[in-house]
């Protein structure tokens, strides 16, 4: 088993979205979008509620059409397994300004924590590496964790962080769709007529 | 025999209605307009693995203030339904244009069950579904579902009719 994470989530979603500036945030459901409102709510966070796998191609369209930002996908192990053929997609893509975070405790955590492949022979930045991706990498412990931070803000990189399995408190930000899209698209001047 | 050049208005209309992004799992009845996707250098064509991923897209392109429009065949709407709830939910624009296969001359019965299904599951995840069958009016249904989708809103398909792309010939 490679069920090895140790990390706590809320430190490593902190570290990685400390001073945010303008980085265009993308989460998939279930407890990274929890995990990055816990880290400090804002209107350029896009907090993924459902639509399961589709947090990276979210990502991916988000920066093709912003080219001159950057996007941040913070997605955990079952949702990034779900929407797998996205790694070869956005490779294929060949976005300089997408870098996908997977927070990685190889667990379901929001339905009991059955495992999730990642648990056993899966490795999603060996599959990412495969797909074309150039920059992977796996960070386990929290230096690891701090270095990956200016590189996710820098390359087109996919990184997996092993966490533990402990389930935090919940901390909930909005859910109303309509709302998250109004605000991220009026906070980045967007909204026309 | 279909008109030859409706692609290419087709195209001419997703070019009006600003889209910049195509996201598409192949058919052949879409092969002219992926064909000029690609040549187009002010267009973002991308090919994706399974349908859905391209929802997801466009989802993306309207949070960073451009459009994107999904090409796929009748199949591939089986692959998209619980991904509609995000442009649903989120009250964003959503344009897919879908070529039917199983219901035109169809050879391959595997098919025409989803060929069969799509329209109504479409409306059922709460899709606006629109037909074109005739080469002299699918520019415009595409141009009217393309201001009905980023106008209001809403998550519109426009049905290409299998009579209008041709039955795929598997012995020739």
């Amino acid at each position: 088993m490679r069920n090895d994470g140790t990390l706590d989530r809320r430190a490593v979603a902190a570290a990685l979205l400390a001073d945010p500036g303008d980085l265009l945030v993308i989460t998939g459901l279930g407890a990274p979008t929890y995990d990055a409102a816990a880290a400090g709510e804002r209107a350029l966070n896009f907090y993924l509620w459902g639509a399961m796998g589709g947090a990276a191609m979210t990502g991916l369209g988000l920066a093709l059409a912003q080219p001159r930002r950057r996007v941040l996908v913070l997605t955990g192990d079952g949702e990034m397994l779900m929407g797998m053929g996205a790694l070869a997609t956005i490779a294929a893509a060949g976005v300089p300004n997408l870098a996908v975070a997977v927070l990685d405790n190889a667990r379901y955590g929001e339905t009991g924590a059955q495992h999730s492949h990642t648990a056993g022979a899966t490795d999603l930045a060996a599959v990412a590496a495969a797909c074309g991706w150039a920059a992977t990498t796996t960070a386990r412990d929290m230096d690891e964790v701090a270095a990956l931070r200016p590189r996710l803000r820098a390359e087109a990189l996919f990184a997996v962080i092993r966490i533990a399995p402990d389930e935090k408190p919940r901390h909930l930000p909005p859910r109303d769709g309509a709302y998250l899209a109004d605000r991220f698209r009026r906070a980045l001047g967007v909204v026309d007529s | 025999m279909p008109s030859p050049d409706w692609p290419s208005s087709v195209y001419a209309a997703l070019k009006d209605a600003r889209v910049t992004q195509i996201g598409y799992v192949p058919d052949a009845g879409h092969a002219a307009l992926i064909d000029a996707a690609h040549a187009d250098p002010a267009m973002n064509a991308v090919v994706l693995t399974t349908e859905e991923e391209g929802i997801a897209m466009a989802a993306g392109a309207w949070l960073g203030g451009t459009r994107a429009v999904l090409l796929m065949q009748s199949s591939g709407v089986g692959n998209c339904i619980n991904m509609l709830s995000l442009p649903i939910n989120c009250r964003m624009p959503f344009l897919t244009l879908v070529t039917m296969r199983g219901e035109w001359g169809e050879f391959n019965p595997w098919q025409v069950p989803m060929g069969a299904a799509t329209p109504t599951v479409l409306t059922a995840a709460g899709v606006h579904v629109h037909r074109a069958d005739h080469p002299d009016d699918v520019a415009e249904t595409v141009a009217a579902c393309a201001a009905l989708a980023f106008d209001s809103a809403v998550s519109v398909a426009v049905l290409f009719g299998q009579r209008l792309i041709g039955s795929k010939v598997f012995v020739k």
